[in-house]
């Protein structure tokens, strides 16, 4: 694009500054622990799962003797990486159960964790292109209303009040024939979540240890007993995996197979802009997601990279094709810089569904497969997997999610059903 | 962007070939004989290693062939192409 030369540039509409209602960067929220000798809880994985994990345990249970280890630094993972859509828009009754669960938690969360987490419900968009498309997002629409989750159906000319900057016409590779609304549907400040989930769990005297990285396990019998780590051994009672994109490297530690597969998934940012989109617009055939964070910036994501990679990087053509379509979609984005391009490592599973609950040893609980779309669950499966560690038993809403379920052939089949597909 | 050796045309850019996964999953000598978490393994359960991964690509913007590969999941380096009725190279 060109540079505007001062005389041409526009007089700000605005005088207010992107992102001057944000909190300035706090000083430190919690103490980065030793690791002591041995815990009742230890939880492998210091991301948002792993953290609300924690914060749960203290909190609904009075579970406090619990190690968060971490092997990089503190929500340095996908954590640090989503685009931070939450919503609760999913068709079967499962997994809307445990995305409600979670957004009804989101709703609280700031008052729970006494800091601010800017949770913004602006609503999502979920497109449709073709007439399958329409039936399969009317369908949808029904079954949430069904499940108790808000959703309407909006024709185009209702998707162009929510959402003036998305292309409507008719003429367009793939026209918008209507959409999926959420209102309730929204984003969050990734980095601030996890900062008042660390903190509150350091509060109630949870240890978080960074620069930890787990090595093996010592077992004895289907019981077991300690983590190896970087930082020594450390003997649990109770052991969780939250460990996302690594899990296999964990679960081949111990010998267990889980289906999942874990492939880059990468997003963007755009340079800072004025407000210009207004709500959350997901499209699956388009094929990319897109919201404007706090401080102005458009952050974008589509699917994940094919091959298996866990290189936390990903391939350009990628995002070549992932702006492609979003300037189809949002003619307006066609002159603004792309600033910055990453990748998290997502831990696929054949029915893009979770994968939470007993593994073949006792102690050991498993939480993985969320694939492209863990940020939302944070709180949900924070308390979910709290309760499942405290009493011993599978929390009725991950119940469903049992790694036997694909031997059972209980599937819980979301492909493409909510999200973009993958 | 990355080139892909295809054992039969040559180096590629990596657009040109899709995915196919872990290389190497025979299909059950008897079917009928396994049980349903024989089945469950065979169907849904892939290796995922961090590291070196045998796998299947295909070049299908080329000659629309199948090809396996030996690559590192960590870095995305091939590390070396074979056709399918090779074995498995020896990797150290």
């Amino acid at each position: 694009m060109t540079v505007q030369s001062p005389s041409t540039a526009r007089t700000p509409r605005t005088t207010r500054t992107p992102g001057a209602d944000l909190p300035d960067q706090p000083d430190s929220l919690w103490r980065s622990a030793e690791p002591r000798r041995s815990y009742d809880v230890v939880i492998v994985g210091g991301g948002g799962h792993g953290l609300a994990t924690a914060h749960y345990l203290a909190k609904d249970h009075g579970i406090t003797d619990v190690a968060v280890l971490e092997k990089g630094w503190l929500a340095g993972g996908n954590m640090a990486r989503n685009t931070t859509i939450i919503r609760s828009n999913y068709l079967w009754d499962e997994s809307s159960a445990i995305y409600e669960h979670a957004l009804q938690l989101w709703e609280g969360l700031e008052e729970d964790l006494g800091y601010p987490i800017l949770f913004s419900q602006r609503g999502v968009l979920n497109l449709a292109h073709t007439l399958q498309d329409v039936r399969d997002s009317v369908r949808r629409v029904e079954a949430n209303r069904l499940n108790g989750v808000d959703a309407e159906w909006l024709e185009p000319d209702e998707v162009r009040k929510v959402c003036p900057v998305v292309n409507t016409s008719a003429d367009i590779r793939y026209p918008v024939l209507g959409a999926t609304y959420q209102p309730r549907a929204g984003i969050a400040k990734h980095d601030h979540v996890a900062w008042g989930f660390a903190r509150r769990a350091d509060q109630a005297g949870i240890d978080l240890v960074q620069d930890c990285e787990v090595t093996g396990f010592a077992s004895d019998g289907d019981r077991v007993t300690g983590v190896h780590t970087t930082r020594g051994t450390i003997a649990a009672g109770t052991v969780a995996l939250c460990a996302a994109g690594s899990t296999s490297v964990l679960t081949d530690m111990l010998g267990i197979r889980v289906p999942i597969q874990s492939h880059p998934l990468q997003a963007l940012v755009s340079e800072l802009l004025e407000p210009v989109h207004p709500t959350v617009v997901m499209s699956n055939a388009v094929h990319v997601y897109v919201s404007q964070a706090h401080k102005g910036e458009l952050v974008m994501g589509a699917g994940v990279d094919s091959y298996n990679g866990y290189g936390q990087r990903g391939a350009f053509h990628v995002i070549e094709r992932q702006m492609a379509a979003a300037v189809e979609l949002f003619p307006v984005f066609a002159r603004a810089h792309l600033l910055r391009t990453w990748a998290g490592i997502v831990d696929t599973s054949p029915d893009a569904s979770p994968i939470v609950g007993r593994t073949p040893y006792e102690n050991v609980w498993l939480n993985c497969g969320w694939g492209t779309g863990g940020f939302k669950a944070t709180p949900g499966i924070g308390s979910a997997l709290a309760h499942t560690i405290a009493s011993g038993e599978p929390h009725p809403l991950v119940a469903p999610f049992s790694l036997d379920r694909f031997v059972s052939g209980a599937l819980v089949d979301e492909h493409g059903a909510a999200a973009v597909a993958h | 962007m990355q080139l892909i050796a295809c054992p039969w045309c040559g180096p590629r850019e990596e657009v040109e070939f899709s995915y196919g996964g872990q290389a190497h999953v025979p299909y059950p000598d008897s079917p009928a004989e396994l049980s349903d978490e024989e089945w469950a393994h065979y169907v849904f359960f892939r290796d995922n290693p961090r590291g070196r991964f045998a796998e299947r690509w295909n070049h299908n913007a080329g000659c629309r062939r199948w090809f396996n590969a030996i690559r590192d999941t960590s870095t995305y380096r091939f590390e070396s192409v074979y056709r399918l009725d090779d074995p498995k190279p020896v990797t150290p």
